[in-house]
C-alpha cells in the first residue's frame, strides 16, 4: 500500500477548539477525490449516511403521495398504474436502500473497528467497493423510475412480474441484484473483522453487544443475500427470454418463485432489525449508566434469531397453496423466532431498573423503540397463527405490523443511533431540546398513522388497494393525518442534524460519559487510524463496566448498597 | 359513532366467531404485555431518574432465574397460540363432505364464479345460508386471492394449478368480497359482493338467472366434442385408459411411481400429456393447450367425477 | 510500537503483523464462498423442486447432452485443480517459473474447458434447445417441462462458466504479477486465495455434472 503525504489542512473556523489543534478523519484531506477514493471505514461511512437519507427521503416522498391518494375513498389524485408503481417503489427504495444498509453502513461502518480497537475494518476498499455497488444499484432503480418505474410490488410475485407486468422489472431485478452485493460485502467485512482484529484482551464477551448484533446481521446478509440475487437474476432471464422458469404453461411453479423470495426476505427483516437491537443496547446502559443485564442472553439471542431466521419463511405463504403441514411447521418456528426479541426486551426493561436514568434524545428514541417494537412482535404472532393469518393475510394488518416494527423499531433506532454518536461522527452537538421534540412528534405521528391500520386490516381491506370501500374512509384520513405529522418530524431532524454541522455546540470527548472504546479511548472526531498516534488498544475492563469502579469502593468498604 | 370505528368485521360465517376468538385472545395477551412493558418503561424511567451527577446505579449483572421466567412465560402462551391456530387452520383446509361444488375463475380483473346447477355470476356470489359450499379455483393469468372479510377467510388463486377452499354462511345479508393478492393495474377494482340468502330465495335467483348447462352436463358435451372419447373408452384396442369411475383412485405411471387421480391430475394431463403417462400406455395424447378454457377444464373435472356410474361403453371397469 | 515500525513488505497499515493479515484474507475468501454455495444454492433448489415434479421430462431432456463432452469437461476440471494446486506448492517453495508454469496450465485447461462448453452450447443452439421462444423439444407430442429442465442447465453451467472466466482472467493478473516477482515464500495470499476459489469452482462442477449429464443416461440414450 502506498503512503499518501499529508499536508496540514488549512484553518477551519468550524471546528471545535480542541480539534484545531489536530487532524480529525475530516480535516485529513481536502478535496472530492480525498473523498470518493477513500479507504477510511469513517468516511465511507459518511459517505454511505448521504446516500441513504437520499434515498429515505425519495422513499418517504413516494409514502406522502400514496397517503394523500389514500385519504379518499376513489382513486382520484393518481392513475391505477401511477399508484400501483408509487407502493412499490416505495418499498424497493425503503428496504434495499435505506433499511437493509442504513445501521450496518453508516453506524456499523463507522464503530465497529473503533469498538473493538483496531485501525480500520479487515477489506478497507472492498468496503469502498461497495459503497460503489450501492451507488450503481440505487442509480439504476432511479433510472428505472424516472422512465416509468415498475409496478409489482417489492415482492415481484411471478407471473405478473415475470409475464404479465408492463412495466420495467427486468431494470429493477438487475438493480436490486447489483445492491445485493453491497450487502454481501459489508456483511463479509464484518464478520473477518470481528473474528480476526479485536484488539489484545477484548475477548467475543468482552465486545459490546452492537458488535454481537453486527456479527449476527453479517451472518444473514452473506447467507440470505445470495439467493434473492438467484431469484432476480432467474426472474430477469424469465422476463427477458421466457425461459419459463416460473411459467404455469410449461410446467412452471409460481409459487417456487415465493419459495425462493422469501428464503431471502425473511432473514432480510432480520438484517433490517438486530442492528437497530444492537443500538438500543448500547443506549439504554449509556443513559442507565448500568451494565446491560443478562449481557449474555442478549448475545446469544441475537444468534439465535439469525438461524431461525432462516427456517421461517413459508409463514409468509400460509394460504399460497403451500401444504398446510408445510404451514404448521414454520408457524411453530415463528413461534421460536419471536422468543429472543421477548428476551431482549425484558432484558432492558431490567437494566433500567435501579439505574440512574436520563432523557436525553438517544434514550427517548430507545425507550420508544421497547414500545413500538413490542407491539410490531406481538402483531406479528397475530399473523404467525395460521387461523388468524387466513383472516388478515394481505390486508393492512400486514402493513401496520411491518412499519411498527421498521419505522417504529428500526427507524427508531437509526435515529437514536444517529443522536447517540453524531458528536463522536461530526465533533458538534445537535440541538438538545429540538431533538426531544422531534422525538415526540415523530412518535406521536408515527402511531397515529400505523395505528389505524390495524383495525382497517382486520376489518378487511386489503393491502395494495388504489382505492377502497366507504366503510374504510375514518381509519384512513387518520393515518394519512398521522403521515404527515411524522414527516414533519422527520424533515424536522434532519433540518437540525444538517444545522448543527456548521453551528451545533462544539463536543467534548465523551458528552455523554459512556463506556466504549469509541467514547473513551476515540478522540471526537478520531483521527485517521481512530486512536492517538501510538496509542495501543489493550482491552481490561468488560463492556458497560459503568458499575465496577462503585462495586468495588463498595466491596471495598464494607458498604451494602 | 361506533358504527364509524368499528373493531371487527360482521361474523356472517360460521368460523368467523372461532377466528375473532382467537383474535381477542390475542388481542389481551397483546395488550397485557404491551402495556406491562409500557408502564415498566414510564415506571422506571421516573423512579429511577438519574438523581446526582456523580451517582452510581445498582452493580447488577444478571439473573438466570429471571431469564427462564420470561423465556418460559412467552415460550408456553406462544405454543397456546400456536395449537388454537393450527387447529383453526385445518378446520378450514379440510373440506367437509356434501359441500355444494361452485367453481371460480379468476383473471385480470374479475371473478367468475360458476354455481353446481350452471348459473354463472361475474364478480359476485348468491349463496344460500346454512349449506356448505366448496370452491374449487384457479386463474386463467396471475395470481389472485379470493378474500371474504365477513367469512373470515381467504385463499389465493394460482394459474396452472387448482386450490379449494369451503365456508358455511351463518348470516343472511350481503357482504364484501376482496381480490387480496396484487394482480396488476385493477387489483383494487376487482371485488364483488356475496349475497347471503334463504334457501328459498336462492333457488328462486337460480331459477331467474341464466341458467346454462350444468358443468356436468358441459363436461360430457365436451368430453365428446374435443374427441376424448375416441381414445378413452372401455374397447380392448382402446389407445388411451378408460376413465370410468377413477376420479379419486390411485392411478400407476410408466415410472411405477403411483398418484391419485385428482383434479390437478385431470388438467396436468388435458394441458400436458407426456407428464405423467399410465402404465402400459404409449405417449400419443396430443395436448389441449389453447384449445380448453379453464372452466371447460373444471367441467371436464366435475364431469368425470360422475363418469363411471353409468359409463356410455358400459362394460367393466378395466384395470 | 507504532505504525512505522511495521517494514515488512506487503503489510496492510491496518494489521498488526503478517499472519494476521493471511489470516484475515483467507477467512474472507472462505466466508465469499459460502456466498457462492448459497448463490448456487438457490438453483440446485429449483432443480430438485421441478426434477421431483417431473422426472421423466428431466430424463428425456438430460439425453441430449453429450455424456462424453461432459466428462471430459469433469477430468479436464480436476487436471486444473491439480495444476492450481502445483502453483500454490511452488509459490510456497519461492518458485517463480513454477508458480508461472502452473498458472499457465490451469489456464490452459480452463480454455480447453470453455471451448468444449462452446461446442455443446452451439449445438444445442443448432437442435433449437435454448429456452424461450425457439424452444422445440420433439420427442413426445408437446414438450413442457424439458423446457424448464434447459432453463436449469443454462442457468447453472452460464453462472458456472461465468465464474471460470473471471477466474482465469485473475489468473492472467497473477501471471503478471509473478513476473513482476510480487509472490514471495512467506506472502502469497492472492495464489492461496485464488486456489480456494479454484477448487470451488472445480467442486461446483463435480455437482453439476452427474445432476444434469447422468440423469438419463442409464436408459441407453448416448
Amino acid at each position: 500500500m502506498k503512503s499518501t503525504v499529508l499536508t496540514p489542512p488549512a484553518p477551519t473556523p468550524h471546528l471545535a477548539p480542541e480539534a484545531k489543534e489536530r487532524t480529525t478523519y475530516l480535516t485529513a484531506d481536502y478535496g472530492w477525490k480525498s473523498w470518493l477514493f477513500t479507504v477510511d471505514h469513517k468516511r465511507i461511512a459518511v459517505l454511505y449516511l448521504i446516500s441513504i437519507m437520499t434515498f429515505f427521503l425519495i422513499g418517504g416522498a413516494f409514502a406522502l403521495l400514496m397517503r394523500a391518494e389514500l385519504l379518499t375513498p376513489k382513486g382520484d389524485l393518481f392513475e391505477a398504474e401511477t399508484y400501483n408503481k408509487l407502493f412499490t417503489m416505495h418499498g424497493v427504495v425503503m428496504i434495499f436502500f435505506f433499511l437493509v444498509p442504513s445501521i450496518p453502513a453508516v453506524l456499523g461502518n463507522f464503530l465497529v473497528p473503533i469498538m473493538i480497537g483496531t485501525k480500520d475494518l479487515a477489506f478497507p476498499k472492498i468496503n469502498l467497493l461497495s459503497w460503489y455497488i450501492y451507488v450503481v444499484g440505487g442509480a439504476a432503480t432511479l433510472f428505472v423510475a424516472i422512465t416509468g418505474g415498475v409496478d409489482t410490488g417489492w415482492t415481484f410475485y411471478a407471473p405478473y412480474s415475470s409475464t404479465y407486468a408492463n412495466t420495467n422489472v427486468a431494470g429493477t431485478a438487475i438493480a436490486v441484484f447489483i445492491t445485493g452485493f453491497s450487502s454481501i460485502l459489508t456483511g463479509l467485512n464484518f464478520i473477518v473483522t470481528i473474528h480476526k482484529m479485536r484488539a489484545p484482551g477484548m475477548t467475543w464477551f468482552k465486545m459490546p453487544l452492537f458488535l454481537w448484533a453486527q456479527y449476527a446481521t453479517s451472518l444473514i446478509m452473506i447467507l440470505g443475500t445470495p439467493v434473492l440475487a438467484i431469484t432476480v437474476l432467474l426472474l430477469g432471464l424469465e422476463r427477458l427470454f421466457h425461459i419459463g422458469v416460473f411459467d404455469p404453461a410449461l410446467g412452471g411453479d409460481p409459487v417456487l418463485f415465493q419459495h425462493l423470495f422469501w428464503f431471502y426476505s425473511h432473514p432480510a427483516v432480520y438484517i433490517m432489525i438486530l442492528p437497530g437491537m444492537g443500538v438500543i443496547s448500547e443506549i439504554v446502559a449509556c443513559f442507565a449508566k448500568k451494565r446491560i443485564f443478562g449481557y449474555h442472553f442478549i448475545a446469544f439471542s441475537s444468534l439465535a434469531i439469525a438461524i431461525f431466521g432462516f427456517l421461517v419463511w413459508g409463514h409468509h405463504m400460509f394460504v399460497s397453496g403451500q401444504s398446510a403441514y408445510a404451514g404448521m411447521v414454520f408457524s411453530f418456528l415463528t413461534m421460536l423466532v419471536a422468543i429472543p426479541s421477548a428476551v431482549k426486551v425484558f432484558n432492558w426493561i431490567a437494566t433500567l431498573y435501579k439505574g440512574q436514568v436520563s432523557l436525553e434524545t438517544p434514550m427517548l428514541y430507545a425507550l420508544g423503540f421497547i414500545g413500538l417494537f413490542t407491539i410490531g412482535g406481538v402483531t406479528g404472532l397475530f399473523l404467525a397463527v395460521m387461523g388468524l393469518d387466513r383472516h388478515v393475510h394481505d390486508t393492512y394488518f400486514v402493513v401496520a405490523h411491518f412499519h411498527y416494527v421498521m419505522v417504529g423499531g428500526m427507524v427508531m433506532a437509526f435515529m437514536g443511533g444517529m443522536h447517540f454518536w453524531w458528536s463522536k461522527m461530526f465533533g458538534r452537538m445537535y440541538p438538545e431540546a429540538m431533538g426531544q421534540f422531534a422525538a415526540v412528534v415523530i412518535f406521536v405521528g408515527f402511531n397515529f398513522t400505523f395505528f389505524p391500520q390495524f383495525l382497517l386490516g382486520y376489518m378487511g381491506m386489503p393491502r395494495r388497494y388504489h382505492q377502497y370501500n366507504e366503510e374504510f374512509v375514518i381509519l384512513n384520513v387518520l393515518s394519512t393525518a398521522g403521515a404527515t405529522i411524522l414527516g414533519g418530524g422527520f424533515l424536522m431532524s434532519i433540518c437540525y442534524f444538517i444545522w448543527s454541522l456548521k453551528w451545533g455546540k462544539p463536543a467534548t470527548q465523551n458528552p455523554w460519559e459512556a463506556k466504549g472504546l469509541e467514547w473513551e479511548k476515540a478522540p471526537t472526531p478520531p483521527p485517521t487510524f481512530n486512536f492517538p498516534d501510538g496509542e495501543r488498544i489493550v482491552v481490561t475492563e468488560d463492556a458497560y463496566a459503568y458499575t465496577e469502579e462503585e462495586a468495588h469502593d463498595h466491596v471495598a468498604a464494607g458498604v451494602k448498597k | 359513532m361506533w358504527k364509524d370505528f368499528p373493531l371487527y368485521p360482521e361474523q356472517a360465517s360460521t368460523i368467523a366467531q372461532p377466528v375473532d376468538l382467537l383474535y381477542f385472545f390475542l388481542i389481551a395477551v397483546s395488550a397485557f404485555f404491551a402495556l406491562l412493558i409500557s408502564v415498566l418503561v414510564v415506571v422506571f424511567a421516573a423512579k429511577y431518574r438519574k438523581s446526582r451527577p456523580d451517582a452510581y446505579s445498582a452493580h447488577i449483572e444478571g439473573s438466570t432465574k429471571l431469564e427462564m421466567v420470561w423465556t418460559i412465560i412467552p415460550l408456553g402462551l406462544t405454543m397456546v397460540m400456536f395449537a388454537w391456530g393450527t387447529i383453526l387452520f385445518f378446520d378450514q383446509a379440510r373440506m367437509p363432505a356434501g359441500a355444494m361444488e361452485f367453481t371460480v375463475t379468476g383473471k385480470q380483473w374479475m371473478w367468475k364464479v360458476q354455481h353446481p346447477t350452471g348459473q354463472r355470476e361475474i364478480n359476485d356470489l348468491h349463496m344460500p345460508i346454512g349449506r356448505p359450499l366448496r370452491l374449487t379455483m384457479t386463474s386463467e393469468d396471475v395470481i389472485h386471492s379470493y378474500y371474504i372479510p365477513a367469512f373470515r377467510t381467504k385463499q389465493d388463486v394460482v394459474p396452472g394449478r387448482y386450490s379449494q377452499m369451503w365456508f358455511e354462511a351463518n348470516k343472511l345479508g350481503t357482504f364484501d368480497l376482496f381480490c387480496a393478492e396484487y394482480c396488476g393495474t385493477k387489483h383494487s377494482q376487482m371485488i364483488g359482493k356475496v349475497t347471503v340468502m334463504t334457501q328459498e330465495d336462492y333457488e328462486r335467483w337460480l331459477s331467474g338467472a341464466v341458467a346454462n348447462e350444468t358443468p356436468v352436463q358441459a363436461g360430457e358435451r365436451l368430453f365428446t366434442a374435443l374427441r376424448c372419447i375416441t381414445c378413452h373408452n372401455a374397447t380392448s384396442a382402446a389407445r388411451g385408459p378408460n376413465l370410468a369411475g377413477q376420479f379419486g383412485k390411485e392411478v400407476e405411471l410408466s415410472t411405477g411411481a403411483k398418484v391419485t387421480f385428482d383434479a390437478d391430475y385431470v388438467r396436468e394431463s388435458i394441458l400436458n400429456p407426456n407428464a405423467k403417462l399410465v402404465a402400459g400406455f404409449q405417449p400419443l395424447m396430443p395436448t389441449f393447450q389453447g384449445q380448453v378454457k379453464e372452466e371447460d377444464i373444471l367441467s371436464l373435472i366435475a364431469y368425470l367425477k360422475t363418469f363411471g356410474a353409468t359409463a356410455p361403453a358400459a362394460g367393466s371397469a378395466a384395470k | 510500537m507504532s505504525d512505522h515500525a511495521h517494514t515488512a513488505p506487503g503489510l496492510a497499515h491496518h494489521f498488526d503483523d503478517l499472519e494476521q493479515q493471511h489470516e484475515t484474507g483467507t477467512l474472507g475468501m472462505w466466508a465469499f464462498l459460502v456466498t457462492e454455495v448459497l448463490f448456487f444454492g438457490g438453483m440446485f433448489g429449483a432443480y430438485a423442486v421441478y426434477r421431483s415434479s417431473y422426472p421423466e421430462a428431466f430424463m428425456r431432456a438430460s439425453s441430449h447432452l453429450n455424456v462424453d463432452l461432459g466428462g471430459i469437461n469433469t477430468i479436464v476440471l480436476i487436471c486444473s485443480s491439480l495444476t492450481m494446486a502445483l502453483t500454490v506448492y511452488a509459490a510456497q517453495k519461492g518458485s517463480k517459473n513454477g508458480i508461472i508454469l502452473g498458472l499457465l496450465s490451469t489456464l490452459f485447461f480452463g480454455a480447453v474447458f470453455l471451448g468444449v462448453k462452446v461446442v455443446e452450447y452451439h449445438d444445442k443452439w443448432v437442435h433449437h434447445l435454448i429456452p424461450g421462444p425457439n424452444f422445440q423439444f420433439t420427442e413426445g407430442v408437446y414438450g413442457g417441462p424439458e423446457q424448464l429442465y434447459f432453463a436449469l442447465y443454462f442457468a447453472m453451467t452460464g453462472m458456472h462458466a461465468f465464474h471460470m472466466i473471471i477466474g482465469m482472467v485473475i489468473m492472467v493478473w497473477m501471471i503478471f504479477k509473478a513476473r513482476r516477482g510480487d509472490f514471495t515464500p512467506g506472502h502469497h495470499p492472492l495464489v492461496e486465495n485464488f486456489g480456494l476459489y479454484w477448487h470451488f469452482v472445480d467442486i461446483v462442477w463435480i455437482f453439476l455434472f452427474p445432476l444434469l449429464y447422468l440423469i438419463g443416461a442409464h436408459e441407453g440414450a448416448h
